[in-house]
């Protein structure tokens, strides 16, 4: 499990998640996160949003556009809490890969720690998309990393992703645990010359 | 020759190596663990095999999903889900040898809360923990960042996390604040000006007289919305207000140590010719109460300001935000926040949940008693906190008001545990977010303030200025005017 694979591309259909500033506390409602496990976390993602008040599903993009692949968000996407519970949900819902405006800190780097490419795009790129998934349910989508480009019918985007991201998803070493785990006597040498690190 | 901020410093000082995908090792010298976003990581832990490295430098509370009444924190607790995951961080902790601050240990809390008051937050350290407000003690002077779950794993495993460093913006608050205005209202105002994105890419470094003149309480609410407004870590350098506080406290050494210490202290502070990457200057004398209006932080204005309407914002995105918020909150632009009717008030959180916060609640209640139609609740941050008010007798001036008197947690700051919302009830808060569906209910509308402001709204029964509507004297959030006194 701990063997990362390299990611250079993801595809599919998409769904809008249309909003700026859309936190955590909408992408995966706190109440839903009193479990030891993220296995149910699809059935939570965006709980509340995606109800009526009598709780029957409504017309949210995530129910219209099932099984898709990539969710085309807008600006500081994924603000508030640290909660991975929400890249987790997306993920287990099916999400592969995120264009948007751009993305909160955490957010970026919890979808890097679950090999989710996130790339960026104009406002008018990414609102041209979301029109166009809702002309084209069906449509394909992809993201390739290496290129950071998100391509779809005849149209190609030139996007942005960290460099970070990148060259961790590209050369399949996203998993940071195990690229530290390495280093352990290194660490330990660093620890030792911290003045407030008692010897052990 | 300048070696930069502190920010560069600690940063220099923990850094492991680089690794190949261009990110630094950095060693974390404090980890925090609570309940809610570690167990996946232990679990993950065990899955590879792995040993946590510094069970040493690891310390658990439980706070998020913890009920706050003595009957409901009998175990096993009422709610299974909440039992299944305080057992199974009791259980974590237990097999690696973490020191746990449980339900029985007279020193549970909110994390942010309890590891300054333990002083094991201390200036120079990294800080990280699986909660986005963990740049609350970078009132100390420390790097603290919040951190996913596949990251508590790294830490757990290795002590460190994988980081790019981050430009610093320095902001500066200049002036004095008036009475009845506190920390509180000075970061409400940055992320006003600045925007709940404009420190995305930043750690902020908070300083000049303002912030200066700060008690601890005060520095820590500030850092502690760092996230609010985007930046994923905040930091206030050093001073002899931050070496006081620390003395004494129970994990931070006495007499030539804490001198050692203090020396290490002194040497990351920003150097006088640091440089920035930029400077943002914010004027205290002219701030009033602050108040939100909307469903995120930057949706807010002093109190005798009207409500914006949404052409009035430059941005598409400021725009459609401002209309969707006046709609959830039911608004009308133009309309001040003063008079706007309040169901329940909260008092407490990792922002606002420290003795000083209750204490200035508690001038304002005094001899007061708090709206019939409001449910007020107080919901002291740590058990220490709790007995030190108890010990003052602040408890007696809450529950007299008619405040009920609860013990230690997040409570309803996210309505993890009984504590929430009920449709649409409006909440005058402490706390530190006003999303939608943020105190546990999706109808729920939160209004954040000063605890001073908190408890004034409760007395009222709707949102005032507090500044008005008292002839109390209200104690300052500041060392300076102490120092007067003495």
């Amino acid at each position: 499990m701990a063997d990362d694979i390299e990611i250079s591309e993801v595809g599919g259909t998409g769904v809008p998640i249309p909003g700026d500033d859309i936190d955590t506390d909408q992408i995966l409602p706190a109440r839903f996160m009193k479990e030891v496990t993220f296995d149910n976390m699809a059935d939570y993602l965006f709980y509340d949003a995606r109800r009526d008040d009598d709780g029957e599903f409504n017309d949210h993009p995530l129910n219209r556009f099932d099984g898709a692949s990539i969710a085309v968000v807008n600006s500081n996407f994924g603000c508030g809490s640290s909660r991975e519970h929400a890249p987790q949900a997306m993920m287990r819902w099916g999400v592969d890969g995120v264009v948007g405006e751009s993305f909160a800190e955490i957010f970026r780097d919890n979808c890097k720690s679950l090999g989710i490419p996130a790339i960026t795009a104009s406002h008018e790129e990414v609102s041209a998309l979301q029109e166009w998934i809702e002309d084209n349910p069906d449509g394909e989508i992809e993201i390739d990393v290496e290129a950071e480009t998100v391509t779809y019918g005849d149209t190609v985007i030139e996007g942005n992703i960290d460099d970070a991201m990148k060259e961790a998803l590209i050369d399949g070493i996203w998993d940071t645990t195990q690229l530290m785990y390495s280093n352990l006597s290194k660490v330990e040498e660093t620890a030792s010359k911290l003045p407030y690190v008692e010897e052990a | 020759m300048s070696q930069g901020t502190l920010y560069d410093k600690v940063w220099e000082k923990h850094k492991v190596t680089e690794l190949p995908n261009g990110q630094d090792q950095l060693f974390i010298g404090l980890h925090l663990v609570h309940e809610v976003t570690s167990p996946q990581a232990f679990h993950m832990l065990e899955e590879r095999g792995h040993e946590v490295a510094f069970p040493e430098r690891t310390f658990a509370t439980t706070d998020h999903i913890v009920p706050t009444t003595p009957e409901g924190r009998e175990r096993p607790l009422n709610d299974p889900e909440a039992e299944e995951m305080l057992s199974a961080l009791e259980e974590n902790v237990d097999e690696n040898g973490i020191t746990f601050f449980g339900l029985e240990s007279g020193k549970q809390g909110i994390t942010h809360v309890v590891a300054p008051e333990l002083g094991l937050s201390q200036p120079g350290m990294t800080v990280a923990c699986g909660d986005s407000h963990t740049a609350t003690h970078g009132a100390f002077g420390s790097i603290g960042v919040g951190i996913g779950t596949s990251q508590i794993r790294d830490v757990l495993s290795t002590g460190c996390i994988a980081a790019e460093k981050q430009n610093v913006r320095r902001v500066e608050v200049n002036g004095e604040l008036g009475e009845g205005v506190y920390a509180k209202d000075i970061i409400l105002k940055i992320i006003q000006e600045l925007g709940v994105d404009g420190g995305v890419g930043h750690v902020y470094e908070y300083g000049g007289s303002a912030v200066r003149d700060l008690d601890m309480e005060g520095r820590l609410a500030i850092c502690n919305m760092s996230i609010e407004g985007g930046a994923r870590a905040g930091y206030i350098n050093p001073d002899e207000t931050t070496y006081e506080y620390l003395k004494g406290r129970e994990y931070v050494p006495e007499g030539e140590e804490f001198e050692e210490l203090k020396q290490y202290w002194e040497s990351i502070r920003s150097d006088e010719d640091a440089e920035y990457d930029d400077v943002v200057e914010i004027d205290a004398d002219g701030i009033a109460p602050m108040v939100t209006w909307g469903i995120n932080p930057g949706q807010v204005i002093e109190i005798d300001d009207p409500i914006p309407a949404p052409e009035e914002f430059e941005a598409r995105t400021d725009r459609e935000a401002a209309e969707k918020a006046l709609e959830h909150m039911d608004h009308s632009p133009g309309d001040t926040m003063e008079g706007y009717d309040v169901d329940v008030a909260f008092l407490g959180t990792c922002t606002n949940g420290r003795v000083k916060d209750f204490e200035v609640a508690a001038t304002v209640l005094e001899g007061r008693q708090v709206d019939p139609d409001v449910r007020a609740l107080a919901v002291p941050g740590s058990e220490s906190v709790r007995k030190e008010c108890e010990r003052r007798g602040i408890d007696q001036t809450f529950i007299e008001a008619g405040f009920q008197w609860r013990q230690a947690g997040c409570s309803m700051c996210l309505a993890m545990n009984d504590d929430s919302l009920e449709g649409d009830e409006v909440c005058a808060s402490s706390s530190n977010r006003n999303f939608i569906g943020r105190q546990g209910s999706k109808d729920g509308r939160t209004v954040l303030m000063s605890p001073a402001m908190v408890a004034a709204a409760a007395v009222e029964g709707e949102v005032v200025d507090v500044r008005d509507h008292f002839d109390t004297e209200l104690p300052s959030g500041t060392n300076r005017a102490e120092e007067v006194a003495d």
